[in-house]
């Protein structure tokens, strides 16, 4: 596995063949999250990549033990935090690791703030329950924590309500509080997804610049592919609750070996590329339900290079190398190499 | 070219009310002073953020929202102007394609009834015709027959884009506003509806006004792009143009903030300070001058007109036009 310059090698995390599933009804259940693995390293950004329905979002609850109860639930593998194995880990001893070891941030600022509180009591809150500190530190710790996401006059905004707050500036309050203990993680699903691109380019300005400073490592869940080169070290592609494939950021669009992944990077209209107006290349068809999977090979009624072994048997995800892992029977005789960009 | 479209002098306020008696307090500035023009043929892209105020441009080029103020003409017509009948008239002739796929579909009616209920509302062909007109609509968004007896939710987002399109195509118009057609889909989906769209464009010869925030779809589709901010145009410019030399400081931070698919490659970005303000009270002079880093105290005092700087080339800065 290459290293990320400036990064350690410390494993915080592993992921070693999830299986979570859903109940849809009493009788039926799917498998939303089916054998991925992956590690995430001390200070690197990992991304997992890919469209609704893939399971990314499913893998990052699990790791948060944020699963709905009624319905969901991790059927085999583990996760290891730090060396601790968290896969059944009672509700109130996850509840202890959220907040002060893994992060949180979602799409949707309101889902993680509560409307009724004040931002400065809900991080207060979070420093208070985590570190065992008095309550004027803490409410120092969360003027300090508003300065640091860049929110203008801190001292005054910490008795604001989330709802007083613009939209950009909620997120930056959510990142506040998901950082106010520093954790170790900060797992980051669709951050940036509902912003408009000034404001996503603030947010990953902010974030890049906390990382830097914090030296948390992050895991980055999104399906905007721009995001993903501009942030990632590391990418994680999944498709139809499977990893697909796994490599370094620059390895992963330079040199992508699963068709799909390929696919992918070449169905995006790119600012400033010559090809304007031509068509684009495409991935026929849509992606599988997984109540209704492909036989072998779950991407291969959508893949141009299908053949017989592909309906057949289910590949494996297989070591190219330089930790890329490529889950494609054919990937051996395939010549996927990403045609060159013209230099803008 | 001549012009289809003519957007003169567009206001668009949106009055709030409030007091016992609910008198109007205030406005929102969805759309001040706008003015241009669609050519026959052309796809127009009308690009901005959350509150520029596209969408309402949109919406009051085809009179589905009435203006405050300023005309809009269609082939010479007076949209504002007309009468009940004499309108629907004309919308046989201008269209819209939703974002939303799962909102934009009435989720009782069978694809077959979303198809014909358009040719029946205008009192095209008969019923027989219909069913016909029905495949052939479906076919020519790529969907097959078989679809016709399902209904909206049996069918992916992608799919259900391709049923929206297909209705909008069914009266055969010469004019599509398309707000926002591909946000709500998955990338892999996207492509898709990208090239049907532009496919269409050249089969049937269509003219679009294609309202988008993805600034890269943009540019593949459309021949000449307008940037709004905050209720105003900031700049209008031939697509090559404007991606390649944009002038107004908004452009161009608008463009350097769209994230590259291509690691390594992390440009000098403009960073824009704060947010956008709000269009109840938005600032004085340029409306972008609180996040310009060019502004100046000359800002704050005059509204920048549009002005001509190039070939079919125009923005409003008093520092770059």
């Amino acid at each position: 596995m290459t290293a990320t310059p400036g990064a350690t090698t410390e494993k915080l995390l592993q992921v070693r063949d999830l299986q979570t599933s859903f109940d849809l009804t009493k009788t039926l259940s799917v498998q939303a999250v089916d054998g991925v693995s992956f590690d995430v390293h001390a200070g690197e950004t990992l991304a997992i990549v890919g469209e609704s329905g893939s399971g990314k979002s499913v893998t990052s609850l699990s790791i948060m033990g944020l699963l709905p109860k009624d319905n969901g639930r991790i059927t085999g593998g583990s996760i290891t935090l730090m060396g601790r194995d968290i896969t059944h880990l009672p509700d109130a001893e996850m509840r202890d690791i959220r907040g002060r070891d893994i992060g949180m941030i979602f799409q949707e600022p309101m889902t993680s703030l509560n409307p009724v509180h004040t931002v400065g009591q809900q991080i207060a809150e979070m420093v208070v329950r985590h570190r065992a500190v008095r309550k004027s530190k803490a409410r120092a710790r969360a003027i300090e924590m508003l300065d640091l996401v860049g929110i203008p006059e801190p001292h005054r905004r910490v008795d604001a309500y989330p709802h007083e707050m613009s939209g950009g500036m909620r997120q930056r309050a959510m990142i506040a509080m998901a950082l106010a203990c520093e954790p170790r993680i900060l797992i980051a699903d669709e951050p940036t997804t509902a912003l408009d691109v000034t404001i996503q380019a603030q947010m990953l300005e902010l974030m890049q610049g906390l990382q830097d400073k914090l030296g948390m490592a992050m895991i980055f869940i999104t399906h905007d592919l721009g995001v993903v080169a501009e942030i990632a070290d590391r990418v994680v592609v999944m498709y139809a609750a499977q990893v697909i494939e796994t490599a370094d950021v620059g390895e992963i669009f330079g040199n992508p070996r699963m068709p799909y992944t390929a696919g992918l990077m070449n169905s995006i209209p790119r600012l400033g590329a010559s090809r304007r107006q031509e068509r684009l290349e495409v991935i026929p068809g849509t992606v599988p339900a997984l109540t209704a999977l492909p036989t072998g090979c779950r991407f291969h009624p959508r893949c141009s290079f299908a053949a017989e072994v592909c309906v057949r048997a289910a590949p494996t995800l297989e070591d190219g190398g330089d930790g890329h892992m490529i889950r494609c029977a054919r990937w051996r005789e395939l010549d996927l190499a990403m045609p060159q960009q013209e230099a803008s | 070219m001549t012009a289809l479209v003519e957007v003169d002098r567009l206001h668009k306020h949106f009055p709030i009310r409030g007091g016992v008696l609910q008198r109007v307090v205030n406005s929102v500035k969805a759309v001040t002073d706008v003015s241009f023009e669609i050519r026959s043929g052309e796809v127009v892209g009308l690009v901005g953020e959350s509150g520029s105020g596209k969408t309402t441009v949109g919406r009051t080029i085809l009179r589905l929202a009435d203006a405050t103020s300023g005309a809009v003409r269609f082939d010479g017509l007076d949209v504002m102007g007309l009468g009940p009948a004499t309108l629907r008239q004309l919308r046989k002739r201008m269209q819209i394609i939703f974002q939303d796929p799962y909102a934009s579909l009435n989720p009782r009616e069978k694809v077959r009834e979303v198809l014909t209920h358009p040719l029946k509302l205008h009192g095209i062909g008969t019923r027989a015709d219909h069913q016909d007109r029905a495949v052939s609509l479906l076919e020519k968004v790529g969907m097959s027959p078989d679809h016709l007896d399902r209904y909206p939710h049996e069918f992916s987002g992608g799919q259900r884009q391709r049923i929206g399109i297909a209705r909008a195509l069914a009266v055969e118009p010469e004019f599509i506003v398309a707000d926002e057609p591909v946000s709500a889909l998955d990338v892999s989906i996207q492509a898709q509806v990208i090239n049907l769209l532009g496919d269409l464009k050249t089969d049937l010869d269509l003219t679009m006004l294609f309202i988008a925030h993805d600034l890269g779809v943009v540019e593949h589709i459309c021949d000449r792009v307008i940037v709004m901010y905050l209720g105003r145009i900031m700049e209008i410019a031939p697509a090559d143009t404007l991606y390649s030399r944009p002038n107004h400081p908004y452009t161009q931070a608008l463009l350097s903030a769209v994230p590259i698919p291509e690691p390594g490659k992390r440009k000098s970005r403009i960073v824009l300070k704060g947010d956008i303000p709000s269009p109840i009270d938005p600032p004085s002079g340029c409306v972008f001058r609180t996040r310009c880093q060019m502004a100046t105290s000359e800002c704050a005092k005059v509204v920048p007109p549009l002005r001509t700087i190039g070939p079919d080339h125009m923005s409003a800065c008093i520092r770059t036009a």
